[in-house]
């Protein structure tokens, strides 16, 4: 398998979430989006940890902390989106603006 | 048919599976359609893993992503009381951020296919199971880090815990108050 495969397939996830940060609207769906792309780092690591067998699989050792980092990440993440929704009725990203200069 | 066309064939398959379904998820005017897609990407994304030999992370990817991330996004879904149905969610920049994703994935996949061009990766031999190494190398040469994952985690759980409680001063209501929410 051509190892060009795995990586074309890693930056379309990764700029498909680029698409969804850009574009959405809704708090959680930006969330959504930025799991996309880390997914997408997750693909890249395994392919090269695949690629580069002697190297060891330091690759995938990567890609179980970018998982772990994720799922912290996601805890906050939703936790800051609830409290906003909490504080003002709305999770719009748009709206947002309070530490805007 | 030899090994290599199967594979060829698995990664095809996968990879429609994967595009089609992240596509959706940022493209569907649905939360809980587009939270339900991520499904689909996460699990063509473990069957990538698999196809590469990853087994013991594809399993981890579908325990921790599939089993635990996707059902906190739906409940910060549900918490947010997002209305069920169709709803604009997009903003007005589609079209720049079509155009700046597109630049993204111009970019890095040429870069990409120059650096690796005839380079493939040898799915032929070496299929053992990597959980053994995978488990040596965490707790051997990658041990500092794995602590401070694990230091992170606990800290990321006790954040969350404080910033999402309710505030416990008596008749304050939270909303009609912006701000004190967070105050301890």
């Amino acid at each position: 398998m051509p190892v060009s495969f795995f990586l074309v397939l890693s930056a379309l996830l990764f700029s498909i979430g680029v698409y969804g940060v850009l574009a959405r609207q809704h708090a959680v769906l930006v969330l959504l989006s930025i799991e996309l792309m880390l997914n997408a780092v997750n693909v890249n690591l395994v392919a090269f940890s695949a690629y580069l067998q002697d190297a060891g699989l330091a690759g995938q050792v990567f890609a179980l902390f970018v998982i772990a980092v994720a799922a912290a990440e996601v805890g906050v993440g939703l936790a800051i989106v609830i409290l906003i929704y909490r504080n003002r009725a709305s999770v719009d990203v748009d709206d947002l603006s309070l530490m805007k200069w | 048919m030899t090994a290599a066309v199967y594979q060829q064939i698995v990664f095809w398959v996968l990879a429609v599976v994967i595009g089609f379904s992240a596509i959706r998820v940022v493209t569907s005017s649905n939360v809980i359609h587009a939270a339900l897609y991520l499904v689909g990407t996460l699990l063509g994304a473990a069957g990538m893993y698999i196809l590469l030999v990853a087994e013991f992370v594809a399993w981890v990817q579908v325990l921790v992503y599939v089993g635990a991330i996707v059902v906190l996004m739906l409940f910060g879904l549900m918490l947010t009381r997002a209305p069920i149905g169709k709803g604009k969610y997009d903003n007005d920049q589609r079209p720049l951020a079509a155009l700046c994703a597109a630049a993204v994935f111009g970019v890095t996949s040429w870069i990409m296919i120059d650096a690796f061009e005839g380079k493939s990766i040898d799915l032929s031999g070496n299929v053992r199971s990597t959980a053994e190494g995978i488990g040596d190398l965490i707790f051997s040469k990658y041990v500092l880090p794995f602590e401070v994952v694990s230091m992170l985690l606990l800290a990321a759980l006790v954040g969350a815990v404080v910033i999402a409680r309710r505030d416990p001063s008596p008749g304050a209501d939270t909303r009609s108050a912006p701000g004190k929410g967070v105050q301890e």
